[in-house]
């Protein structure tokens, strides 16, 4: 009698297992399915529309026709404000959370705050950029009021990875350096930071991925216009942004794949070197 | 030399606020810029009325906030059960090697920027919407129509982008999992799958619950993508096929021509939406602390 039941309780068993097991394969699959189809899609549909005259001729007719050579100029000039501002501000934050700070009050509060900046979302940005920096500060639309939202965006990426690489440096370097007469600071700077370059790096590489592909906060600080920036106090536009003004308005099909393809294009090679550069550290 | 590295430290001391001043500066300018109209129109007015017509200077926000919640609550329907069990595939199902692979995958969604989500969204799920899904509906309900621009749409694009955060959050809380607790439940002669929904799940429950509510932030804070498939129209919506308007979306696409006082009311959108996020995060950091940190 029990043999009986112990036999239907494991065919009741393996039949659940088959049922657990094949909904998570299923859920998982649907997971990659889904990468593969998005990448997919736009590269088939874009990368035949990525051409020499796309990449560096001016759009024309609000970009119906023409390349896209001023936005990818914006976008460079905008993500190297943002960068520029964001990785001093960002390692020194991290330097101060590793080397300086004694686990108190005042650290507890900071900590929380890089977490909420972190937390914040884009359009939320955007809305302080525009009053803060376009309005406040009379910046205009302009490269450096979205360069400077930006940084704010980007700088807990930085200070985050910076701060993760420091905390492996063994503090037998530290002690080393410190026994041989070099101060604090020099031994920071010469002995620790040498250690994390890969780890700023990537910091640094994720920071610029996430500056590439905002859009809200850039729209409402840096403008749509199509020229070529001649200054930090222009208005231009930036990938991200002008793939939004073209997808939404219907302007041009070709030039929107083009477009889409390659800001895709760029995510894969910033995911790959962050790989690549994360798996060196790894063997660090 | 001694005041020389007296000086770096308090620099650096700087740069370490430098986050914390960014943040009081966020909070002052965005309520400091939408305080008035909100306190002008009444802020129960505001929150609970149903019309937002702002050319006509109503700003009933309600309808955004049903738009928001409708699109959101899609997106965890969609991505709770997906991300748990892509986070148990990866920690316990799969190889180490595979696992990496995987993973990277996901990092590769978090990757793609929202606008190309949108984009995709737009010429993909809402004319499939449209033309696949449109005809199952309306076997139950003939009278229904949609444009493909719609709560479905947006929680759907919404669920994979906030795959990541979920997938990896709930991955590390299962991993963080002590060994003991799952030798000691092999022991006892449970198999994997019982192990897996009775011992490990639950005593990574931290972590996935705080993965859920920041992939809900997430999504409550998305723009681009929701802006380009849900619709934009600030109504209550009756199915998930209608078309609805957000918060984020409504502040994105109505701020390039806002009148002053329209402008101000956005920012009093702002506010909302900054308030929820923040009890959002809140809580996601003391559900941490609260059921322990095995989550870290």
């Amino acid at each position: 009698m029990s043999g009986v039941n112990t036999d239907r309780l494991k065919r009741k068993k393996s039949a659940a297992n088959g049922v657990f097991y094949g909904v998570i394969g299923l859920l998982a699959a649907l997971t990659l399915a889904c990468l593969i189809i998005i990448i997919g899609f736009i590269l088939v549909r874009g990368l035949g529309n990525i051409n020499w005259e796309f990449l560096s001729q001016e759009p024309r007719r609000m970009g119906r026709e023409g390349g896209i050579f001023s936005v990818i100029v914006g976008t460079i000039w905008v993500t190297l404000v943002s960068i520029v501002i964001a990785t001093p501000i960002g390692i020194a934050s991290a330097i101060y959370f590793t080397e300086y700070s004694k686990e108190g009050r005042l650290v507890k509060i900071i900590r929380f705050f890089t977490e909420v900046l972190a937390g914040i979302p884009s359009i939320i940005f955007g809305l302080f950029g525009f009053a803060f920096f376009v309005v406040f500060l009379g910046m205009g639309w302009s490269v450096i009021s979205g360069g400077l939202t930006l940084s704010m965006m980007i700088l807990p990426t930085l200070t985050r990875a910076t701060e993760e690489s420091l905390k492996t440096v063994p503090m037998s370097y530290r002690e080393g350096s410190l026994s041989l007469g070099a101060t604090k600071w020099q031994t920071i700077v010469k002995v620790v930071l040498p250690c994390c370059r890969p780890g700023i790096l990537t910091g640094l590489i994720l920071g610029i991925g996430r500056a590439i592909g905002e859009t809200a906060a850039i729209m409402l600080t840096v403008g749509g216009s199509l020229r070529l920036p001649s200054s930090l106090f222009d208005s231009t536009r930036t990938m991200a942004v002008h793939l939004y003004m073209l997808a939404s308005e219907g302007l041009s099909e070709e030039k929107t794949y083009a477009t889409a393809a390659l800001l895709i294009i760029i995510v894969l090679i910033i995911n790959t070197a962050a790989n690549l550069i994360g798996k060196k550290l790894g063997t660090l | 030399m001694k005041t020389y590295e007296k000086v770096i430290e308090k620099m650096i001391l700087l740069c370490a606020v430098a986050a914390t001043l960014s943040v009081a500066l966020i909070t002052v300018f965005i309520f400091q810029s939408g305080l008035p109209v909100m306190a002008d129109y009444g802020v129960f007015d505001f929150i609970a009325g149903t019309t937002w017509k702002p050319t006509n200077g109503q700003y009933g926000i309600f309808p955004l906030i049903a738009g928001t919640l409708s699109v959101t609550l899609g997106a965890l329907a969609i991505g709770i059960p997906t991300g748990i069990a892509c986070a148990v595939f990866l920690a316990e199902i799969l190889p180490p090697k595979p696992a990496r692979l995987f993973k990277s995958a996901i990092e590769l969604l978090a990757g793609i920027p929202s606008v190309v989500y949108g984009f995709f969204g737009l010429v993909v799920l809402v004319p499939a919407i449209r033309n696949y899904i449109l005809p199952v509906f309306q076997i139950f309900d003939p009278d229904i129509t949609t444009t493909g621009f719609s709560i479905l749409a947006g929680a759907v694009i919404l669920a994979i982008m906030i795959l990541p955060t979920i997938v990896s959050m709930s991955e590390n809380a299962i991993a963080a999992v002590p060994a003991e607790y799952k030798e000691a439940s092999l022991a006892l002669g449970a198999n994997k799958r019982e192990t897996i929904t009775k011992v490990l799940i639950p005593a990574a429950k931290s972590g996935i619950i705080s993965s859920v509510i920041l992939g809900m932030g997430r999504a409550i804070g998305e723009t681009m993508a929701v802006l380009l498939i849900t619709g934009n129209m600030a109504v209550i919506p009756g199915s998930v096929l209608d078309s609805v308007a957000t918060l984020t979306g409504t502040i994105a696409m109505e701020m390039s021509y806002a009148s002053p006082t329209h402008q101000q009311a956005l920012f009093a959108v702002g506010i909302v939406l900054f308030v929820i996020i923040m009890l959002l995060n809140l809580t996601a950091q003391l559900t941490v602390k609260r059921l322990g940190g095995e989550g870290k």
